[in-house]
C-alpha cells in the first residue's frame, strides 16, 4: 500500500507510527503540541498520543539537554528545534554531551535522541531561518546527520532515526515540505541510515546532492540543454557518509559534481572530494566540481535565489566537469 | 493609577549542627549511630582520598584533579538522602558524592588518570560534567521522564555558584518547574569560581533566590553541616518526587584549590582560608559525635586505619588498570555500532601504531571498497 503525500505529512506519519509502535517515544519542542508545529509536522499528533507530545518551554539548550537525560534513562526523545538556525543556543548540548555520552562512558549510557530541524532557504523566511549547517554536525563524532529529499525517504529515514540507539540530527528541507505529493509506503517503512541512493543512473558524470538540492540537481540533469547522461546520487545521510556508493559511481563515470546549499569553504563537498582523491583519484577524467552556496551569511530573501544553487548553476557546473 | 506589591519572597536558612557541635534536634534527621558513623566515615574517606590524589598528581601520577576538601558535608549529606535507585548527576568536584553513592575509588582515580574507564557508569550516576552547569538539564530531563512515567523517584544534580551564571542552570530550573520534573538542584556555593568570588558572580543576595524566577522553591542550608544538608535534601526530594522541584543552596567553602592547576594564594588571603577552620565540616561533626559518645579516639583511629588500607588497595588497583589501557578502544564506543569509516580508521590506526589486536577484514575497512579503488590496483588505470 502506498499513498501520495507531501514530505511534511510523511514526517508526521513516521512520528505517529513510531509512537504507536513504541511507548518510549516522546515528541516535544516549541509549539509542537497544541499548534502542531510551525510547519504542521506534528499536526494533531497530540490528539493521537496525548501523554507523549509536549510543548516545551522556549529554550533550545533545555530542549536538547532534556533529551540527554531522557534518552539516557529509557526514553526515545524526538525533539524539534523550530528552525535549524536556532540550534546554536543549544549547540553545546549536542557537542559536549549528546554526541559524547556513549564514548565517554564506554558504552554504558547512550542518547537515542532524534533532533528534527527544518533547515535551508527557499521559503522567503526571516533572517537566521535559512542556514544549512550539515557540515558542522558531520564534524561532531558521535552524531549522525540525515537529510531526506523526498517524502518516502523522509518517512523511512525518520523511522530509522527514531529507532537508532545514537543521537541523530534530522534536517528537513523547508522548501521541500510541500513541494510535491509522492508515493509513500503505508505502515512499516524504513530506510537505513548511512546509505546513499542512486536516484538516476547515467554514464558521463556523477552528481552528488542531498536535501533541497536533490530536486534542483534532477531538474538540471533532465534539462534538454544538457548534452550528457548524468548519474545522480542522493547522499541522504551526510554522516556517516556512504563513500562506497559515491566512489563506485565516480569510478564508472570518471567525473563528478557535488552540490550543496551550504557555504563552499569547509563544506561537505570538500570532504567528498577528499574521499574521491583517496580512493578513486585515478578514475577521474577531470577535477571534481563544486556547486554551492557562497561564503557569505545567508542573505535576506530578496537575494536568496541569487545565493542558492539552482538547476541552471548546477547545469553549468556539470558542463564544466564535462569540458575539462 | 495603581501601585501595589504583586510578588514577595523570602529565603530560609537551615542549620542543624552548629559550629560548636551543638545539634538542634528539630532540624536534624532521624539517624541511628551506625548511620551517623557512616556519614563521618564517608567524609573522612573523601578528605583522605583528595589528599592522596593531590599528592599523586604532584608526583605526576594523575592528571588534573579537582579536590572537594571542605565540601564533604554538602556532598555526603545530600547524596546519602537520595535513594540508591535514583539518579545522581554530578559536576566535576563530586568525589565525596560518588563515594556516598558507592563508587569505587579506583574509578575516580582512573578518570583523573585520563581513562574513560573512570566514567563508565556504575549504578544510576551520570559521569562528571566538565562543562559548567550544562548537566543541570540532564537531571531535569531524567526528572521529567519520572513525571511522564508516573514514578515517584527524583534526580539530584550538583553544580557550583559559578554555574548559576550560566544560562543552562536557569533553563533547567525553569523547565523543571514548567514540566513538573522530579529534580533537586544542589548548588554547592563554595564561594569561589576559580578566582572569581561569589560577590562578583551575581548581585543576587542568595543563590537560593534564583529559584524564585523559575517558580520553584529555593532554600539555603549550612553546607558544612552534614545533618542539616541531609535533612534539607530529604525534604526537597520528597517534594521533587511529587513533581515540585527544589533548589538547595548549600553554603560551604572550597578549602583547597580549584584544581591541581590552580593556586588560590594568588586571589585569596590566608586569613580568609583559616577563618573557615572552625567551620570545617569534619571537625564540627566529630565534636558532636564525641559529645554524644558515638565516637571516641579509639574508634576514630580504627576508621582512619581502615580508610588508609582501602585507599592503598584502590590506588594499587587503579595503577594496575592503567597498565591495561588499549588505545585502539577509543574507536569502539562512538556509536552503538561502529560506522564503516570508524572501522577503517581503527584498522589504519592498528596498522600504523601496531597497537591492539590486528584487525580482521570484517573489522577494518571493507575489502570490497579497497579492492575497487585501492592504493595499488586502482591507481593508474
Amino acid at each position: 500500500m502506498a499513498n501520495e503525500i507531501r514530505l511534511v505529512e510523511a514526517i508526521r506519519q513516521a512520528l505517529d507510527e513510531e509512537m504507536g509502535r513504541d511507548d518510549s517515544v516522546l515528541v516535544y519542542g516549541e509549539d509542537v503540541g497544541v499548534s502542531g508545529g510551525v510547519f504542521r509536522a506534528t499536526k494533531e499528533l497530540r490528539d493521537e498520543h496525548p501523554d507523549r507530545v509536549y510543548d516545551a518551554p522556549l529554550a533550545e539548550a533545555a530542549i536538547l539537554g532534556l533529551g540527554v537525560g531522557l534518552g539516557a534513562t529509557g526514553f526515545r526523545p524526538v525533539a524539534e528545534i523550530q528552525f535549524a538556525s536556532f540550534v546554536y543556543q543549544g549547540f553545546h548540548q549536542l557537542q559536549q554531551h549528546a554526541a559524547r555520552l556513549r564514548s565517554r562512558t564506554r558504552g554504558t549510557l547512550g542518547v537515542p535522541m532524534t533532533i528534527r530541524m527544518p533547515y535551508g532557504g527557499g521559503i522567503r523566511a526571516l533572517e537566521l531561518h535559512s542556514e544549512s549547517f550539515e557540515a558542522g554536525y558531520a564534524h561532531l563524532p558521535g552524531l549522525k546527520t540525515v537529510v531526506p529529499s523526498n517524502p518516502a525517504d523522509a518517512k523511512g529515514l525518520l523511522t530509522s532515526a527514531v529507532r537508532d540507539p545514537d543521537p541523530v540530527v534530522f534536517l528537513e528541507p523547508t522548501s521541500r515540505y510541500r513541494a510535491s505529493r509522492e508515493s509513500v509506503p503505508e505502515g512499516e517503512h524504513t530506510v537505513p541510515l548511512g546509505e546513499a541512493n542512486v536516484v538516476r543512473e547515467g554514464e558521463d558524470v556523477t552528481v552528488v546532492a542531498w536535501g533541497a538540492m536533490l530536486a534542483e540537481a534532477l531538474s538540471a540533469v533532465d534539462d534538454g540543454d544538457l548534452d550528457a547522461d548524468a548519474e545522480v546520487v542522493d547522499l541522504r545521510t551526510v554522516s556517516p557518509m556512504d563513500s562506497k556508493t559515491i566512489l563506485n559511481s565516480v569510478r564508472k563515470t570518471g567525473r563528478c559534481v557535488v552540490v550543496h546549499e551550504a557555504p563552499r569553504t569547509a563544506g561537505l563537498a570538500a570532504e567528498i572530494i577528499a574521499r574521491i582523491n583517496d580512493d578513486a583519484l585515478y578514475y577521474l577524467e577531470a577535477p571534481v566540481e563544486r556547486v554551492t552556496g557562497y561564503d557569505v551569511p545567508f542573505p535576506l530573501f530578496a537575494r536568496e535565489e541569487a545565493y542558492r544553487p539552482d538547476a541552471e548553476r548546477i547545469r553549468r557546473g556539470i558542463e564544466r566537469a564535462l569540458s575539462r | 493609577m495603581t501601585r501595589e506589591r504583586v510578588a514577595e519572597f523570602s529565603v530560609e536558612y537551615v542549620q542543624a549542627l552548629d559550629e560548636s557541635g551543638e545539634v538542634d534536634s528539630a532540624e536534624a534527621p532521624d539517624l541511628d549511630d551506625e548511620e551517623l558513623l557512616e556519614l563521618y566515615r564517608l567524609m573522612r574517606l573523601s578528605r583522605r582520598m583528595d589528599e592522596r590524589a593531590v599528592a599523586l598528581q604532584r608526583r605526576g601520577e594523575l592528571g588534573t584533579y579537582a579536590p572537594g576538601v571542605g565540601q564533604e558535608a554538602a556532598q555526603v549529606g545530600s547524596a546519602t538522602a537520595l535513594a540508591p535507585e535514583e539518579w545522581m548527576v554530578p559536576s566535576f568536584r563530586e568525589g565525596a558524592a560518588f563515594l556516598a553513592r558507592g563508587a569505587p575509588i579506583h574509578r575516580i582515580l582512573w578518570y583523573a588518570m585520563g581513562m574513560e574507564e573512570g566514567a563508565e557508569v556504575a549504578g544510576p550516576n551520570f559521569p562528571p560534567s566538565i562543562p559548567v552547569g550544562s548537566q543541570a538539564l540532564h537531571a531535569a530531563g531524567i526528572g521529567w521522564g519520572k513525571e511522564i512515567a508516573g514514578e515517584e523517584e527524583a534526580a539530584l544534580v550538583y553544580f557550583g555558584d559559578g554555574a548559576t551564571s550560566e544560562g543552562d542552570v536557569y533553563e533547567a530550573m525553569n523547565v523543571a518547574g514548567a514540566l513538573d520534573a522530579h529534580v533537586v538542584f544542589v548548588c554547592q556555593n563554595n564561594q569561589w569560581a576559580i578566582s572569581t568570588p561569589r560577590e562578583s558572580q551575581t548581585r543576587a543576595e542568595t543563590i537560593a533566590q534564583k529559584a524564585v524566577a523559575a517558580g520553584i522553591e529555593g532554600v539555603q542550608v549550612d553546607g558544612n553541616d552534614v545533618l542539616g544538608t541531609r535533612a534539607v535534601t530529604r525534604d526537597a526530594l520528597e517534594s521533587a518526587r511529587q513533581g515540585d522541584p527544589v533548589l538547595i543552596e548549600a553554603l560551604t567553602y572550597r578549602r583547597s584549590m580549584h584544581t591541581t592547576s590552580d593556586d588560590p594564594r594568588v586571589y585569596r588571603t590566608e586569613e580568609e582560608e583559616t577563618g573557615w577552620d572552625a567551620r570545617d565540616p569534619i571537625v564540627r561533626f566529630e565534636q558532636y559525635l564525641e559529645a554524644e559518645s558515638i565516637l571516641d579516639e579509639e574508634r576514630a583511629a580504627d576508621i582512619a586505619e581502615d580508610i588508609e588500607a582501602l585507599i592503598a588497595d584502590e590506588i594499587d588497583r587503579a595503577k594496575e588498570g592503567q597498565k591495561r589501557v588499549v588505545p585502539a578502544e577509543m574507536f569502539d564506543y562512538v556509536f552503538a555500532e561502529p560506522t564503516p569509516e570508524l572501522r577503517r580508521q581503527k584498522a589504519e590506526f592498528e596498522r600504523e601504531e601496531g597497537d591492539g589486536e590486528v584487525a580482521t577484514p570484517e573489522e577494518g575497512m571493507s575489502g570490497e571498497e579497497r579492492a575497487g579503488g585501492g592504493e595499488v590496483s586502482g591507481r593508474g588505470e
